[in-house]
């Protein structure tokens, strides 16, 4: 190329030279610009990892549009400055070319690479998405089921509960058509019980042995079957071109006795239902899995839901049933109550009105007895006054014994003497017995204590009863009663093993025995014989009277003395022998027994008491003249005073009796008790302390007792009342005196 | 001896009327028995002492219903009086009216005293009436030579 030096004027053949230089000024722009466009993007930037490359590629294209601008100077002939300026461009261009194209092998897989990695995010994104889609739909078919569980659950009502189950169903899943098939009583069929659309499905049944059917009850998912299977035939054919897929599952209908809480019975129930689900034909709509999965847990919920039902319902019957058998035992026990009651008001007014005739026939034809009769007369009186004291007798029984059963009679507890007890009875029997030559014979251990503390008259019954059966029922030979003191190893007796008796320390067992020679008693009659009016139905026994109560209510009375009771036979014609058991006390030591409440037992004590000075501590002066009159009536020298103070200050030993009314002020009557005893420690210088009450309280009448009261009469006193009362305490307090 | 019989048949009548409404009861009959030849007057004795108590006991009570603060403890002394007396002469409803009395004293309920004490009042001056009035005819037999029945 020639050199030409740049002239103001172009040559004008030099077109190309002028094109060339044209163009090399535009590249020298470009190359310059692009540097400059980078810098300006990659700074704006704020990520770009490859800076020094950047800073590489920008001298390399500098350097580049440095060559193409040193280029212009070269056309025409340039100075050797600009030849050596155009060298350096050139050598360093190239310089930093290689390295580029070095740096640019190592750089460019990674540009790559980032692409691919994009791709590849984007392809997890789109999966990521996929997957939140099918997320949302479980999570909605999740809520469904809740939905549909709350409403099934949210009853208990049998019919509600499938109807609602149906319902909700068909709106979740969209359906056309929704049944329930549930097995008939005889279990070979199953009949269309509820449907979605038809209100009242008319009776449809199936028979349950189809292949169909088998195959949805064996297994608890939930079967795709055929459209065309009879229980799926339910719309109304109109010819539609599609019949929508069809699923059907099995509901077990579980015993109530099936209920386990961690056995869920799977085979042992054979009950299913069979619940048909139908998609709206002609939509192409399938069964997705969800929804499969959807339909088994409802239905599983369903049984569930149908369970507690039939248990409600069950308890239900049973809480109505309790109810009225409730009502009916109130009932029951009200009327039985009634019943007692209005016994018990009979008894006691026939207890009353009863005996107060009968007392009245006895004492008058006793008194009858007393005047002058003539023979015939005599015979007459006498015989009513037996069948009076035997009507009495029965009377006084059949009302013992009625008490004895309600458990309202109490034994009498008082110290009496046990062997003249045992003479009475002997006396009381001699005449009959000797009517009737018998011997009767009476032994008492030694060991038994004279005095005991129970209830004489009831032991006295007792006693009396059997030994007046043994006359009855002997006709020839002995009677032999004996009494003994029972010891401990004895006391158990192998006939009576149910008998523990346990003697205390103020108590003891008494045995006693009456063996006759009588008819006796044969073996089957032996367990009869203390029943209440069971009478043995040998002839022999028959005529002989007596109500059959009498043993019934001895037995009675042992077992509440605590003892036993049995008789005891070889044979009919070989005699038989009564042993009974019976708890009695030991008395106190004699000289510190008090006497209880005064006994008004009918005794002839004095009708007067001469000279017996008594005082009488009153504060009303009304109630005093009048205890002084009944006093003064009596015989006796009375003095009163109205006070305790009074009282203390006339005292002395001449008084034999102090009747004190104990409704004196505050704690007086005690100090006069105390005071007394006191003043007169020698027992037979004290005058006895009478409390007169008008409390009837029992333990108004003990504590009056405790504090040193000798006797307590309770106000109104009559006339008789305190008769009795003082010769009893004037009797009683001889007798201790003396002892 | 036409009039004995009359005044002795209108004796018998009241005395039963007594029994039989209530205002005497076993008691007085007790009392009657305790009269004899040694002791005459003893019932007269005994319904006057009576009379006279009673006289007393409803004052008291009237003066301490009528206190500003009420002295119940006191209050029920005095009915307890009154009821010890009339028991022993056998006025029976004045008794009973005095128990009602001691239960409004318990609980101090001053109405329900003041009701019962006019009462008290009431039943007394009745039997004390028929009391009167029957030992008026007594007197009244005794003077014209008859002899006062025994009721039984």
């Amino acid at each position: 190329m020639d050199c030409n030096c740049i002239e103001p004027q172009w040559p004008p053949d030099d077109l190309l030279m002028k094109y060339q230089y044209i163009s090399d000024f535009f590249i020298a722009l470009a190359y310059f610009s692009i540097p400059l466009e980078l810098i300006y993007f990659v700074k704006k930037s704020a990520v770009f990892p490859y800076r020094w490359v950047l800073v590489q590629f920008g001298a390399f294209i500098v350097l580049c549009g440095a060559t193409h601008l040193i280029n212009l100077w070269t056309f025409n002939v340039h100075t050797r400055t600009v030849a050596m300026v155009m060298t350096t461009a050139k050598v360093l261009t190239a310089a930093v070319s290689c390295a580029t194209a070095l740096m640019l092998v190592h750089i460019i897989p990674d540009l790559l690479s980032v692409k691919t990695r994009e791709l590849f995010l984007k392809n997890k994104a789109a999966e990521l998405d996929r997957e939140m889609g099918i997320i949302r739909t479980q999570e909605e078919t999740g809520r469904h089921v809740r939905m549909l569980t709350h409403e099934i659950r949210s009853t208990l009502n049998r019919h509600t509960i499938l109807k609602t189950t149906l319902v909700e169903l068909g709106r979740t899943l969209g359906l056309e058509e929704c049944a329930l098939w549930m097995p008939t009583r005889s279990g070979l069929e199953l009949q269309l019980s509820y449907t979605l659309h038809h209100q009242n499905p008319v009776g449809f049944t199936v028979p349950i042995q189809s292949p169909a059917i088998n195959q949805v009850f064996s297994t608890n998912r939930a079967v795709k079957i055929s459209p065309n299977s009879p229980v799926a035939r339910l719309r109304p054919a109109s010819g539609k071109y599609m019949l929508g897929e069809v699923v059907a599952v099995r509901v077990p209908l579980l015993h109530l006795n099936n209920f386990q809480i961690y056995d869920w019975p799977e085979l042992t129930t054979k009950r299913y239902a069979l619940m048909v689900l139908m998609l709206p034909s002609d939509s192409a709509r399938q069964w997705h899995v969800h929804e499969l999965e959807l339909v088994e847990v409802v239905a599983d919920q369903v049984a569930v839901a149908l369970s507690h039902a039939a248990i409600l319902e069950e308890s239900m019957r049973a809480r109505d049933l309790l109810m009225e058998q409730n009502v009916a035992l109130d009932h029951a026990r009200r009327e039985a109550e009634t019943a007692v009651r209005a016994r018990n008001d009979f008894l006691a007014v026939m207890n009353h009105e009863m005996r107060t005739p009968m007392h009245a026939i006895i004492a008058l034809s006793s008194l009858l007895q007393e005047t002058d009769l003539t023979p015939e007369q005599r015979l007459m009186v006498e015989t009513i006054l037996k069948s009076s004291n035997l009507l009495a007798t029965l009377i006084n029984d059949v009302l013992d014994l009625s008490r004895l059963e309600d458990g309202s009679l109490e034994l009498d507890s008082a110290s009496f003497n046990l062997h003249s007890l045992f003479k009475e009875v002997l006396n009381l029997i001699k005449p009959v017995a000797s009517v009737k030559r018998l011997y009767v014979t009476l032994s008492l251990s030694s060991d038994l204590p004279e005095y005991a503390v129970g209830d004489e008259k009831r032991l006295m019954q007792i006693i009396l009863n059997i030994v007046g059966n043994a006359v009855k029922f002997s006709k020839e030979g002995s009677i032999s009663i004996s009494a003994t003191m029972a010891k401990p190893d004895s006391l158990r007796d192998p006939r009576a093993p149910n008998f523990f008796p346990l003697p205390g320390d103020n108590n003891f067992y008494m045995r006693v025995q009456v063996k006759d020679t009588g008819i006796g008693i044969s073996q089957q009659d032996i367990p009869k014989l203390f029943t209440k009016f069971a009478e043995s139905q040998s002839p022999a026994s028959r005529n002989s009277g007596g109500s059959g109560l009498g043993l019934a209510i001895c037995k009675r009375f042992v077992n509440l003395m605590e003892g036993n009771i049995w008789i005891e036979s070889e044979g009919v014609g070989k005699g038989s022998t009564a042993i009974f058991y019976v708890k009695l006390g030991l008395p106190v030591r004699l000289n510190e027994s008090r006497l209880p409440h005064l006994r008004l037992q009918p005794k002839l004590g004095q009708t007067s008491f001469p000279g017996l000075k008594v005082l009488v501590i009153d504060d009303n002066s009304v109630s005093r003249t009048a205890t002084k009159g009944l006093l003064v009536h009596l015989g006796c020298d009375v003095t009163t005073v109205s006070s305790g103070e009074e009282c203390l200050r006339v005292i002395t030993k001449d008084y034999k009796v102090v009747f004190m009314d104990v409704s004196l002020p505050g704690t007086e009557s005690y100090n006069v008790a105390r005071f007394i005893h006191d003043k007169f420690p020698k027992r037979h210088e004290k005058p006895l302390i009478v409390a007169l009450t008008g409390n009837t309280d029992k333990s108004a009448k003990e504590n009056l007792l405790r504090v040193g009261m000798d006797a307590v009469i309770l106000k109104p006193v009559s006339v008789e009342k305190m008769r009795i009362a003082l010769s009893e305490l004037l009797d009683h307090k001889k007798d201790v005196h003396e002892a | 001896m036409d009039g004995v019989t009359q005044l002795q048949r209108q004796f018998v009548e009241h005395a039963t009327s007594l029994y039989r409404e209530g205002y005497l009861d076993d008691q007085f009959t007790q009392l009657q028995k305790l009269q004899d030849e040694t002791n005459p007057d003893f019932v007269v004795e005994v319904v006057t002492l009576f009379f006279e108590d009673s006289e007393k006991l409803l004052n008291n009570l009237a003066t301490a219903l009528q206190q500003e603060s009420v002295d119940y403890k006191q209050v029920d002394a005095y009915v307890h009086q009154f009821k010890g007396s009339s028991s022993s002469i056998g006025a029976q409803r004045v008794k009973n009216v005095c128990v009602v009395f001691r239960n409004y004293c318990d609980e101090k309920n001053l109405d329900g005293c003041v009701v019962c004490l006019q009462q008290a009042k009431n039943e007394y001056l009745l039997v004390r009436n028929k009391l009167e009035a029957l030992f008026n005819l007594e007197q009244q037999i005794l003077q014209a030579g008859g002899s006062v029945p025994m009721i039984v």
